[in-house]
């Protein structure tokens, strides 16, 4: 095999292919295989960097049971709304000690948590002059799901921010309100996942 | 600052992925059922997390190699390319793979099938794919195991496997199955993709000319990941 290079993407086609591989289940067991094995590795954030920030929550279910068997994935900008990635227009920009990616199965008590540093703000998707408020892009993974589903996490200590935020602005106020994590004292963010029910979380198509 | 030139991922075809599928009964209460909004894809989108070679030993990629000796079981090599709808090989990817052992067991201490465990096969794998997206591994095929979907339920053989792609919109958690499996019908998993075409596109391909002689049988499977619509990626600099 030759060695990899991760250059600019996309580079040009080589043949036409079929459609793409679909979707299938994370099932009960990828625990092993995904999470167990890079044990604190999945933190977005070295462990005891000074700005680290906790965001955790439940993930529940339509009855309202937590789901012990689910799987978080955050990425995100860092602190000055960068990314380090070759597909970001304004250029790769590396931030010391983090990375952009936390990942985290739930217990058996359906928690999950990611340590990260809190993102920077972004130019809005359609290149408009309004920024985007801080937020995490998350995926979310569960054993019963055919396919991940999208939410944001946006943090209820940025009023200001978030009540200009396009994407907020876009959803009734219902939808809104239930992709803010709260801060709690001493521990972080609290940001809890409703695949169902009346409660629902907000998911976006992606 | 420069104006953003951002690619685009095209929607998933309709239909070819449902989130509620009845007959897997888990999903009845795991799917939401308000319609999904409309999400603009911005640079946290149209970017994602690039795992890369630090995170892969020499022996990851053979999933024979992790204990005291030989697993027991078939022997297989499982190999193929990560290509993108536009035919473009996405290379420096972390694919990582778990799966159940030849009698299918998984070593996850939730599973109660009755059945043995192997103290030299953990049943999980990594690697990188390469210049050209190939990526390769070897292991042993995994056990067929029942499950309390329906009477008589049983999964066909599988391995997991996970794609992070090279944005959030690529990212794949998706099973990879063998040609010919008399368990096809009866699993809802596997059925609930609708599109024959799309289900098909999950079966590995038997391989005769990457099998060791002596040693073990190979298949070959392809996975395909969205990709960029390339009419939107051109940067202004390139039109002068």
């Amino acid at each position: 095999m030759s060695e990899p290079e991760v250059g600019p993407y996309p580079p040009p086609s080589l043949e036409p292919t079929p459609g793409v591989t679909p979707s299938q289940t994370v099932g009960p067991y990828f625990a092993f295989g995904l999470t167990d094995p890079w044990e604190e590795r999945e933190d977005a954030v070295e462990p005891y960097h000074a700005d680290a920030i906790e965001v955790f929550g439940h993930v529940v279910d339509g009855r309202g049971d937590p789901i012990p068997d689910a799987l978080i994935e955050t990425w995100q900008a860092d602190p000055n709304g960068r990314f380090d990635h070759p597909d970001d227009p304004r250029g790769a920009q590396p931030f010391e000690g983090f990375r952009g990616f936390g990942r985290s199965g739930t217990d058996n008590e359906g928690r999950w948590r990611v340590r990260t540093l809190k993102p920077g703000r972004l130019p809005a998707a359609d290149n408009g002059e309004q920024l985007q408020a801080p937020h995490l892009l998350v995926t979310v993974m569960a054993r019963g799901m055919l396919r991940q589903i999208t939410t944001r996490i946006y943090f209820g200590d940025e009023a200001e921010a978030n009540a200009t935020d396009p994407v907020l602005r876009s959803l009734p106020d219902d939808a809104r309100e239930t992709l803010i994590a709260e801060p709690v004292d001493g521990r972080g963010y609290r940001f809890d996942i409703h695949l169902q029910g009346e409660h629902e979380t907000a998911f976006f198509e992606l | 600052m420069a104006e953003l030139q951002l690619p685009t991922y095209p929607d998933i075809p309709a239909g070819e992925d449902p989130s509620n599928f009845p007959e897997y009964r888990s999903t009845k209460y795991r799917f939401p059922r308000r319609p999904l909004f409309h999400l603009p894809q911005g640079i946290g989108e149209v970017t994602g997390p690039l795992l890369g070679e630090d995170r892969v030993g020499p022996h990851d990629h053979d999933l024979t190699a992790h204990g005291h000796g030989e697993p027991i079981g078939e022997r297989i090599i499982v190999h193929g390319r990560l290509l993108d709808s536009g035919g473009r090989p996405i290379p420096g990817q972390l694919i990582e793979i778990w799966q159940a052992n030849s009698c299918g067991r998984y070593i996850h201490k939730v599973d109660q099938h009755p059945a043995p465990l192997d103290p030299n096969f953990t049943g999980v794998g990594r690697c990188l794919t390469d210049g050209e997206g190939r990526w390769r591994f070897v292991t042993i095929k995994p056990g067929a195991y029942p499950w309390g979907n329906h009477h008589n339920a049983w999964r066909p053989n599988h391995i997991h496997f996970s794609l992070m792609g090279r944005a959030v919109p690529q990212r794949l958690v998706t099973q990879m199955y063998f040609p010919g499996d008399p368990l096809f019908f009866q699993d809802p998993i596997f059925n609930a993709v609708a599109d024959e075409q799309a289900r098909n596109r999950m079966i590995s391909s038997f391989d005769l000319d990457e099998t060791v002689p002596d040693w073990a049988l190979a298949y070959k499977w392809d996975i395909v990941l969205r990709g960029p619509d390339a009419t939107h990626i051109e940067t202004a600099e390139e039109h002068g």
